[in-house]
């Protein structure tokens, strides 16, 4: 049986019952993950959000399940980690087969010593319903259900929206309005914002199954298996004894007939074999595309998640994305809002998630790309990789049944110092008063959530900090109030050894790091990454 | 490094030979995958990006006029 979605309740907004639009500071559009990941990383800093969704529920159906190391970490920051960790399905690795026979196996993260798995997997209707109750935890947004965008206006310091609801409509004007809206964004529409990319000419239908299956934690692929010729297939566990499967179509296939019950069962009993009871939880039958918008940033509107940017499954770039888009523009949005930053900070949205998307697009259109040959030349390559993939490993980095998502790393972000590379900081296990412990935890915990890393060893004492910046001390040695690197994995990971020193964003990434530390110098890339011309 | 265009195989029509007697009784499909299996471990073994760009380019040049640059994307909406 499938779970009964939560309802969350309407309730008539006041705005109905006043005369004149009501003013709010911030809005979002859309308690997808997205949107609910940013309501909540404001409402950690302290900034409240009146979030609007059309619908009452969460999102039903088959969408993502494969949440990366990264989105985790994400919600570690957000007090969520641990829930995800404790229901989710934990894996790294994967199977490739190709006709009858396993062509090879492999990793995603290798090496020990992270909070974090590689992979969790999660039905989304659990991730959203968990974020919800967070939000709400907070206090600080005002979630409203069954209210729709249904036009905006931009003006020059904010937009205008009208907001349709059951008891009929009313205005809103937002300083600042998060299109979170999804890949049918209505404020896109509304704004008249061109979506462009590429289109698979590929159907896939992905059906969610119930079933008690002794198949391993691992994600396996097939490329033209027995049960299925000349297309490929992906099984993924879930929570709850759900498994994902995923058969590749083609582009002649019917929609509507390939979605008929008995269609499906048949199709997936050739793969399970006459002796396995199972159940249909959820069929859809998809289409992808790759396609961003040419920014992300409208004066005072930005685009987070699908409504910027949408790519093809595999590789679980979508969800995992976009949560990263709400990391990035959290605390951002929170220094402006403060007062703490120049409205100019939140250029660097678009600066340093322009390319991330384009990584995203990027890798899961050649996925789509090998896993859907376009002429017969791409054809011959792939089956004679995949054939070669068996005894050679040579041909294992060719075949491409997904790049499974990672964060991305910018050469060139303006809010850098040093041409350091913007990257998420590594985790590594560390122990604080004898305590097992893990270092990302105590990066952009606290204060404006501007971290210095300051690396102390024998005899070598840890940076100074300047004022308004959080201190962690990472020690080669037992020390009071130090987090005590007892495996050496913060110190080979950062590959910084002691007097060293890094500086980390509130949303964990590199920001500079202080070979000889001067305290000068520490809050001048303090100030740049906070988008203070210097 | 850069791509060496001076002859090079010890026995240019022993090579010759075996590369045909490799195809011979394949299909069109199959001897595609062979060739495609073939330019898979040479590439792996030169294993230059440089290289391989260059043998590429006059690879295309040879049979017909430059591939144009990037995907050919198709416009979605
Ligand atoms: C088959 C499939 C498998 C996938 N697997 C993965 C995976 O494994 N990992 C992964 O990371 N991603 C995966 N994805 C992608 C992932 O589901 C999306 O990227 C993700 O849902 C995007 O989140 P979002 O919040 O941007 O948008 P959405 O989840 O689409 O949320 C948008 C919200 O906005 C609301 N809304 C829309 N218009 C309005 C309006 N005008 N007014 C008010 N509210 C509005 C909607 O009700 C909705 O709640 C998968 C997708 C599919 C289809």
């Amino acid at each position: 049986m499938r779970l009964a979605p939560p309802l969350f309740p309407y309730r008539r907004p006041a705005a109905l019952d006043r005369p004149g639009p009501e003013a709010a500071p911030l809005v979002i559009v859309g308690a997808g993950p997205v949107g609910l990941t940013l309501a909540l990383d404001l409402a950690r800093r302290g900034i409240a959000s009146v979030l609007l969704d059309e619908e009452d529920t969460v999102s039903v159906g088959s969408r993502a399940i494969c949440w990366s190391k990264r989105t985790l970490e994400i919600y570690g920051r957000l007090g969520l980690g641990q829930r995800f960790l404790d229901k989710g399905i934990t894996w790294q690795r994967g199977r490739v087969f190709h006709g009858e026979r396993e062509a090879y196996a492999f990793d995603l993260l290798p090496e020990q010593g992270h909070e974090y798995p590689a992979f969790v997997n999660l039905q989304q209707y659990h991730a959203e319903a968990w974020l919800v109750e967070a939000c709400t935890a907070t206090g600080l947004v005002d979630l409203r259900w069954r209210q729709r965008v249904a036009a905006l206006e931009t003006l020059p310091d904010g937009v205008r929206l009208r907001v349709a609801t059951p008891d009929g409509e009313y205005q809103m004007q937002a300083d600042w309005l998060l299109a979170c809206d999804g890949a049918h964004s209505t404020l896109r529409e509304g704004l008249g914002l061109p979506f462009l990319g590429q289109i698979f000419h590929d159907r896939f239908l992905i059906a969610d199954v119930r079933m008690r299956a002794a198949f391993p934690t691992e994600r396996w692929f097939w490329f033209d298996p027995p049960f299925h010729p000349g297309q490929s297939v992906l099984l993924h566990k879930q929570p709850d004894d759900i498994w994902r499967i995923d058969f590749q179509l083609g582009w002649d296939a019917d929609p509507e007939a390939e979605k008929d019950p008995a269609r499906v069962r048949a199709r997936v009993a050739r793969m399970l074999g006459p002796d396995v009871p199972f159940e249909l939880d959820w069929i859809s039958v998809y289409t992808f595309r790759c396609r961003r918008l040419e920014r992300f940033r409208h004066g005072r509107v930005f685009f987070l998640g699908d409504a910027a940017h949408q790519v093809s499954p595999f590789g679980a770039r979508g969800g995992n994305g976009g949560v990263q888009d709400a990391d990035n523009l959290g605390w951002k949005l929170a220094a402006v809002l403060d007062g703490r930053a120049p409205e100019s900070l939140l250029d660097s949205y678009d600066a340093e998630r322009l390319p991330a998307a384009d990584e995203n697009i990027l890798n899961s259109s050649r996925s789509t790309d090998f896993i859907t040959p376009k002429n017969a030349a791409a054809r011959a390559y792939r089956d004679a990789i995949l054939a070669l993939s068996a005894t050679q490993p040579l041909a294992r980095p060719l075949v491409n049944s997904g790049r499974l998502s990672r964060p991305a790393i910018l050469t060139d972000s303006p809010l850098a110092t040093g041409g350091v590379a913007t990257a998420p900081a590594p985790d590594a296990p560390v122990l604080r008063d004898g305590q097992p412990d893990w270092l990302l935890r105590h990066i952009g915990a606290a204060g404006d959530g501007f971290t210095l890393l300051a690396f102390a060893g024998p005899g070598v004492p840890p940076a100074a900090a300047p004022p308004g910046l959080t201190r962690v001390v990472v020690s080669q040695e037992e020390t009071p109030g130090a987090l005590f690197d007892h495996a050496g994995l913060a110190t080979a990971r950062f590959a910084a050894g002691p007097g060293e020193a890094v500086l980390l964003r509130p949303d964990q990434h590199i920001a500079a790091r202080f070979a000889a530390p001067e305290l000068a110098a520490i809050a001048a890339a303090h100030a740049k990454a906070l988008g203070h011309a210097p | 490094m850069t791509l060496a265009r001076e002859p090079r195989l010890p026995d240019p029509d022993g090579w010759y030979a075996a590369l045909m007697t490799a195809h011979r009784d394949l299909d069109e499909a199959a001897s595609r995958r062979l060739d495609a299996a073939l330019v898979v471990l040479l590439a792996n073994h030169i294993g230059d990006a440089a290289v391989l760009a260059e043998a590429l380019a006059l690879a295309r040049a040879a049979v017909s006029p430059p591939a144009a640059a990037g995907p050919a994307a198709a416009p979605a909406r």
